[in-house]
This record gives structure tokens, sequence and C-alpha cells, in this order.
């Protein structure tokens, strides 16, 4: 029951990378940018979560309200006004930027912020459980966290593949010159994108800050963690991303079980045995 | 002038470093058909893109229903009623037929175009509306690109390479069926490398050589050694 528990526990946690690499993905597939900020944006969205909640007393759920608009319209606003300039054949100059905006996220949380850790509260649903078989309680906070990432890639892939939205992102990803020509504005397409993406970052990043302590450095590490998801699950797959993140979370929970200092090493090695077995992942779909 | 739908003055067009397009001139009336022949290289393509708004023009006017289109955005362009059937085709390859031909209805331009208009004309994509574009024949992509571009109920329809890489007997079809396509008051520039089937089916023809015009004026006013001559600047 001990291991039951275990995988479990994984599994669960597993939804929360999914949510990292949900994000990833998308504007990868869409327009195939790799965002290095892609882990600090889900830490600066845990603190505006935190700034909300100091300043109103709200249970930092109900802030999703406030910070998924605001981090949807930074989204938008980051690809608009700063990204759409440096995207082109070469995919190494957005590459820069975007680490060029990482590294001024994680110095701006710090001169507002301090180095100091912090926590979101959000109160008697983080300690409650549910005792599914004897000996096995799932917390509120794993369930809810878990069904936020089916529930979210299960909406993103109806968008995608059911809706004239999705039906714009798709022609841009295949075809970005013919796109245009058909009347899509590739620019406000990206952005759109990108949008999606940070709004599922801002829900990451207040699920994560309620589960876990956080500071100004934690993004890079996320990051990492969204990448073997995507990976793992293969570039271009939504319900992939998701499998990535049960794989990297049950190996990590294993990890811990056995030695609580290889809880990130069995993460790392899981990725890389299916890395070196499978390098486009296990469910491909971009070539 | 009213019925100039397009007029391209002392263009130039740069590809790269290139000097691919240099003071080009051309215009086309209301329902007239011109084909562009012309080696390759000799410019078509980029001036196809130049009119699109892929490519920036470094001098000399594009004009679109009178207005000059040179600064503005591809899109943009689209919706003031010009589509192309780029060479290739270059069908969206994760959208469905019927996906691709929504798409190019994006603009949403009044006129005689619909998606059932399209099926009417081309039966074949009715029934694999619901398959991956590129699951078809050859022939069947052309149709779609076709179809895609027509759903923008344009004014003016750029066609590169309709017969590239197809089959003679499918090529022979789609000139078939282009008529009926262009009998709707549409004005079209072909580029056509079969330069006998681009004389035949069209009123003006323009051969290009190094970015400029060589030869100019009725389909059936040159001799082959005229038409020669011109295309390989001998």
């Amino acid at each position: 029951m001990e291991w039951i528990n275990i995988i479990v526990q994984g599994v669960l946690i597993g939804g929360l990378y999914a949510l990292f690499a949900a994000g990833l993905s998308l504007i990868f597939g869409v327009m195939r940018l790799v965002n290095i900020a892609h882990g600090d944006l889900i830490i600066a969205a845990a603190y505006l979560s935190f700034v909300v909640t100091q300043a109103t007393g709200i249970n930092p759920l109900l802030s999703l309200l406030l910070v998924v608009p605001v981090m949807a319209a930074l989204g938008f606003g980051i690809q608009y006004g700063l990204l759409n300039r440096v995207l082109g054949d070469d995919i190494l100059p957005p590459l820069i930027v975007t680490f060029g905006l990482s590294v001024i996220i994680q110095n701006g949380l710090l001169q507002i912020f301090s180095a100091d850790s912090r926590k979101l509260s959000a109160g008697a649903i983080e300690v409650g459980s549910l005792n599914i078989l004897p000996g096995l309680d799932v917390g509120y906070m794993p369930l809810l966290t878990f069904a936020s990432a089916v529930a979210i890639i299960a909406f993103l892939q109806f968008l995608f593949y059911r809706t004239s939205v999705g039906r714009a992102f798709r022609a841009a990803s295949d075809d970005g010159e013919i796109a245009q020509i058909m009347g899509l504005d590739n620019r406000r397409v990206f952005a759109w994108a990108m949008a999606l993406s940070q709004a599922v970052v801002a829900i990451a990043g207040v699920l994560l800050a309620i589960r876990a302590n956080f500071d100004p450095f934690m993004g890079p590490s996320r990051l990492i963690f969204g990448f073997e998801a995507v990976i793992i699950g293969g570039l271009g797959n939504l319900w992939g991303t998701l499998a990535g993140g049960v794989i990297l979370g049950v190996a990590q929970a294993i990890g811990a079980q056995v030695n609580p200092g290889w809880q990130l090493l069995a993460g790392h090695i899981a990725f890389l045995i299916i890395l070196a077995v499978r390098p486009r992942g296990l469910f491909p779909r971009i070539d | 002038m009213a019925d100039r739908t397009l007029e391209i003055e002392n263009l130039s067009v740069f590809y790269g470093s290139a000097q691919a397009v240099d003071g080009f001139s051309m215009s086309l009336d209301r329902g007239e058909m011109l084909a562009l022949i012309g080696a390759n290289g000799a410019g078509k393509s980029t001036l196809f893109k130049a009119i699109c708004g892929l490519v920036p023009a470094r001098s000399g006017d594009i004009l679109l229903g009178g207005e000059r289109i040179n600064s503005f955005s591809p899109n943009r362009i689209v919706g003031m009623g010009l589509a192309m059937v780029p060479e290739g085709r270059r069908l969206f390859r994760s959208l469905s037929v019927e996906e691709n031909l929504t798409i190019g209805g994006h603009v949403g331009r009044r006129g005689p175009w619909s998606l059932q208009k399209v099926y009417d004309v081309f039966p074949a994509l009715k029934e694999r509306r619901r398959h991956s574009a590129t699951a078809l024949s050859g022939g069947q992509q052309q149709m779609v690109a076709i179809g895609r571009a027509l759903m923008s109920n344009p004014d003016v329809l750029l066609l590169d390479e309709l017969s590239l890489g197809l089959a003679p007997i499918v090529i022979k079809g789609i000139y078939e069926l282009l008529p009926r396509i262009l009998g709707e008051g549409l004005s079209t520039i072909l580029v056509e490398q079969d330069v006998a089937r681009a004389m035949r089916v069209s009123d003006k023809l323009i051969c290009m050589l190094e970015g400029r015009v060589a030869l100019e004026g009725d389909s059936q006013a040159f001799s082959r050694d005229q038409i020669s001559a011109a295309y390989f600047g001998t």
C-alpha cells in the first residue's frame, strides 16, 4: 500500500508538471518559440497572486480571477510588442530574448520581493484529504491540481481541433507565409497563443505556490520540469504532455522514497532514459 | 481607369541582395487573364510575393483597385480582394480539406464563392472534405488550393504554376475548369511553364526576362520565334 500511495502522489504531482509543460508545448507548437522565461513567468504569476492575496485577504485560488487575465494580457503584450519582432527563420534570436527576459524577471522579483521564500495559503483545502482506500489518502489540493491539468489540456485540445481560433493556430504553425495570404495576421495569432500560454502559466504558478515555498530563482528548474514533460510526451502533443508530467512525477516520487536526495535525480534519469530510447518522445506529433 | 483592377508601375523588388524585379510595369483589366511567362529566375515568383505583400517593394507602385498597397501587410491586401494559389499548392497539412477552404474565407469578403460553390465546382472535394488535405492526390490538392483562394472572393487571382508536378490529364482537367471559375469577372495572372497552354487560355501575355518586361501584348499576336527570343533573351 505504501508504494501505491507513492505512485498515486507522483501521478497527481505530474498534473502540475503537465501544466508547466502545456504552456510551453502550445507556443512551441504554434510558432516554434522556445520560451526560456517560461519558468520565471510561472514564478511571477505566483508573486502576483501573493500581492493580490496580501492586499485583499482573498483565497489564492480566487485570486486566479485576476491573475489569469493579467498574465494573459502580459503574454499578449510580450509577444506582440517584443517577441514578434525577433521571430523568423532563425530560432536563435527569440531564444536569446526570452533568456534576457528570464534574467530580468528573476532580478526584478528579487528587487521587489527580496530573496525570502514565500508561500500562498489556501486555507483548509490544503490539509483536507479524501480517503480512497484504507491507507490511501489523497489531498484535495493534489487532486484539484491534477483535475485542473486534465481539464485545461482537454480544453486546449478542444480549442485546437474544434474552433476557428485553433484552426488559425494550426494554419500559422503549418505555413506562416500562406496563413498570411489567407488573411490571417500572424502577429495577432501568435500573440493570442502566448496569451493562452500565460493563462495556463498563471494557474500553474498559483497551484505551485500553494503547494510549496517559492522564491525569485525557482523559475529555471520549473522550466526544466516543463521541458522534460514536453519531450517525454512528444513535441506538439498536448495529451502527451500530461503523460510526460505523470511519468516525471512518478519517477520523482519513487526516487524520493528510495532516498530523499534522489527525488530530482530520478526524474532526470527517467527523462534521459526516454530520450535515449525514444528520442522524439512517446507520442510525437511534430516532425 | 475604373476597370483597372491591378496596376504596377516601375516596380523594383530585391530578393536578398539580388534585384529580382527591375522597373516592371503592367496593368490588368477586370475579367482579363494575363499569362506571365519567363525562365526560372526571371522574377515571376518574386513579383507575386511583392504583390501579396510578402516581400517589400524597393521602389515603384502597386495599385489594387486604385489604392497603393506597397506597404500593406499581406492580410490587409487579401481583405482588399487579392488571392494567390501558391506554387506547389502549400496546403495546411494539419487541416482537413474543409478547414483549408474555410481558412481561405477568413477575411469574410462578400461574393459568389462559398463552401457550397467550391464543392459544386469540385465535387471530388466534397466527398473528401473530412480528409487531411495532404492525403489527397496532387490534382485534388490543386483543387483545394484553388478553392481556398476563391473562398476569399477575390477581384484579382494570382495562379502560380498550376501544373507543377501534375500528370498531363490532370492538368487538362484543371484548365478545362478554369473558364467556369473565371466566369465571374475575376481578373487573373497566370504563371505557367507550358507556354503554349498559357497563350491559349490567356488574353494578354507578358514575358519576363531578368526582372523586366521582355515582351508584352495580345496573347495571339506573337510568333513562336518572338516568344523564344524574349524568353531566352537572344
